[in-house]
């Protein structure tokens, strides 16, 4: 059993280049277990290869990753697959294969060399489904989807793998407003009713900030701030790390730090923004 | 699949009973001669190379996620052609089994053709497959140069060897159906339980990764065991072109991607196919045989062509 208070996640001097170019450099954090870790920061900042490095995607050049008490490298990625499920930001689908299909590979881990799937597997991919609302499109190929409907097959094929933790790669990009509230209020929900634990990369400052209890602010490849929403998000942090002027009020309903952006030289004009 | 199952067990039938020699029940010993110790082991041996070349082509296409991969994309029919030429060229009187040099070099130059692409092709962690294609073809192009050299220097001998590239089965014996049976036995059963694996390529090599499937590794096994399935066809066949790239894609077309599916559907397609084809080939200008690879490439190539036609109206 998992005990709360164990950190399911940890990095230690964590560092990567491309050969010559470095992307990360010395990150030190944890992950709480049961928490929604929001991963922010600019574009090149270097989130999704701190992703990359974290599903066994990408081999850190320094430093080491500590997941579930056991170290990154000695875990096995069919083990690792039964632990953490990942949503990608982008995905090809060239080839038509149906829905149902689909979050079934999640199940691959599980599954015996000779046995196929069990009665087990196919009520953990319909619950999965009908938690992301895409049992209604089992049979449908996934050609013929929307973006915002790959996406949440994609999620429901990570919940497929029963995952301890979640990694999502700026899940709601393909999301329109609505879709978009579903999907965190149901990241929400995993977390209070199935004890997941999620990271997340966000491109919106004020969904990361309205949904999740751990941020990590990064610039240029270093971690500039961690810590609940209040603390990461002021105005401070905000305008040095994204070079943009902000204004913090209080989000009617939710109380949580909403941020308002401006450019920097602002024009005399009353009109400008 | 039942549908192609029977369909190739009637083609098999009648391929059989086709030729020069009219058959007549009840077989006189020169009749039994022909069915038994010609016609049987042709007609067995062209199902398996085209079931051998139609998996290939599935895995492949699997690997590379490339519709267009066919099996000789890592320079195996080039290799097998410069070792079939070493072997005519030099005269070697090699007999292992009942087979003469020209299959065993064959097979030996097809898989050290392969071997060095797959050598070449090995960077790093993962066996990027575009490197691998790249080399492939650099590799084809200098075995081609070299049987092209070989060649030029004895021309005397030159039609023997283009014939033989051009793909054929009349030298189909029972020694050449003993000699790659064990490795097509093995290669099939490989395959089939790659299918899932398979499946999970498709969603792209990082997807698969997170799914938990150690890439390197299974790509690693699956250019092993398409090598030898290639090896085999073609050191008994010459190279025989689109069977190997239109069957997969045709079974796709009623059965759609799943690999569980579409591999043992591909296998009997490719033997279907091939079999009709040598069939033609034997019949079509009797007592004269067309090399069974241009007839294959002479319908192919617009046949292809049709099916793109039809899937595209398809997809409107």
């Amino acid at each position: 059993m998992l005990v709360p208070s164990i950190p399911i996640l940890s990095v230690e001097r964590l560092s990567f280049c491309y050969g010559e170019q470095p992307i990360l450099a010395d990150l030190n954090f944890q992950v709480p277990t049961g928490s929604f870790t929001g991963i922010i920061g600019p574009n090149g900042s270097g989130k999704t290869t701190l992703l990359k490095c974290l599903n066994k995607t990408l081999t850190p050049t320094d430093g080491r990753v500590v997941f579930c008490d056991q170290d990154l490298r000695g875990i096995r990625v069919k083990t690792l697959a039964r632990m953490m499920g990942v949503v990608p930001q982008q995905w090809a689908a060239d080839f038509a294969f149906t829905v149902r299909e689909v979050v079934m590979m999640g199940r691959f881990p599980y599954l015996h060399a000779l046995s196929g799937e069990q009665a087990a597997d196919w009520e953990i991919g319909r619950r999965a489904m009908e938690m992301t609302k895409t049992w209604e499109l089992a049979d449908r190929p996934i050609t013929q989807l929307s973006g915002g409907e790959r996406q949440r097959v994609l999620i429901a094929q990570a919940l497929a793998q029963t995952p301890r933790l979640l990694l999502l790669d700026e899940p709601t990009s393909h999301l329109d407003v609505s879709q978009t509230l579903e999907i965190c209020a149901l990241m929400a929900e995993l977390i209070r009713k199935q004890g997941l634990t999620i990271i997340a990369v966000f491109h919106d400052l004020n969904l990361a900030g309205r949904y999740c209890d751990n941020l990590l602010l990064l610039k240029a490849g270093r971690i500039y701030a961690q810590g609940s929403p209040e603390k990461v998000l002021t105005v401070e942090n905000v305008e040095a790390v994204f070079g943009v002027k902000a204004v913090v009020r209080d989000e009617p309903n939710t109380g949580k730090p909403h941020i308002f952006f401006f450019m920097k030289n602002r024009l005399k004009s009353k009109t400008a923004f | 699949m039942v549908g192609l199952s029977l369909g190739l067990v009637v083609a098999a039938v009648v391929a059989l009973c086709l030729g020069p020699v009219q058959l007549k029940v009840p077989l006189d010993p020169l009749q039994r001669k022909v069915l038994l110790d010609l016609r049987l082991p042709r007609v067995i041996l062209a199902v398996m190379v085209g079931a051998a070349l139609a998996v290939t082509g599935v895995l492949f296409q699997g690997l590379f996620r490339n519709p267009l991969a066919d099996p000789y994309v890592l320079g195996t029919s080039s290799g097998a052609a410069l070792g079939a030429t070493i072997a005519v060229l030099s005269n070697a009187s090699l007999h292992l089994g009942g087979l003469s040099a020209r299959p065993l070099c064959a097979f030996a130059g097809a898989i050290l053709a392969t071997a060095l692409v797959y050598g070449l092709g090995r960077m790093g962690n993962r066996s990027a497959p575009t490197i691998m294609l790249l080399a492939g073809i650099a590799v084809s192009a200098f075995f081609s140069a070299l049987t092209s050299l070989l060649l030029y220097f004895r021309q005397e001998e030159m039609a023997k060897i283009v014939f033989w590239m051009m793909g054929g089965f009349s030298y189909a014996r029972w020694a050449e159906v003993k000699m790659i049976l064990p490795y097509l036995l093995v290669a099939f059963l490989l395959s089939r339980s790659f299918a899932r694996q398979l499946n999970l390529l498709l969603l792209g090599e990082d997807k698969a990764h997170q799914l938990g499937l150690e890439v390197a590794v299974f790509q690693r096994r699956v250019v092993f065991t398409a090598s030898i399935l290639v090896a085999a066809a073609v050191s008994v066949s010459g190279s025989i072109g689109f069977i190997g790239m239109v069957a997969p894609h045709l079974v796709r077309l009623f059965i759609g991607p799943d690999h569980r599916y579409l591999i043992p559907a591909s296998a009997l397609a490719g033997g279907l196919l091939l079999l009709v084809a040598d069939s033609l080939a034997r019949t079509v200008l009797s007592p004269v045989e067309l090399p069974v690879g241009v007839l294959t490439s002479l319908i192919g190539g617009p046949f292809f062509l049709y099916l793109l036609k039809k899937s595209r109206r398809a997809l409107h």
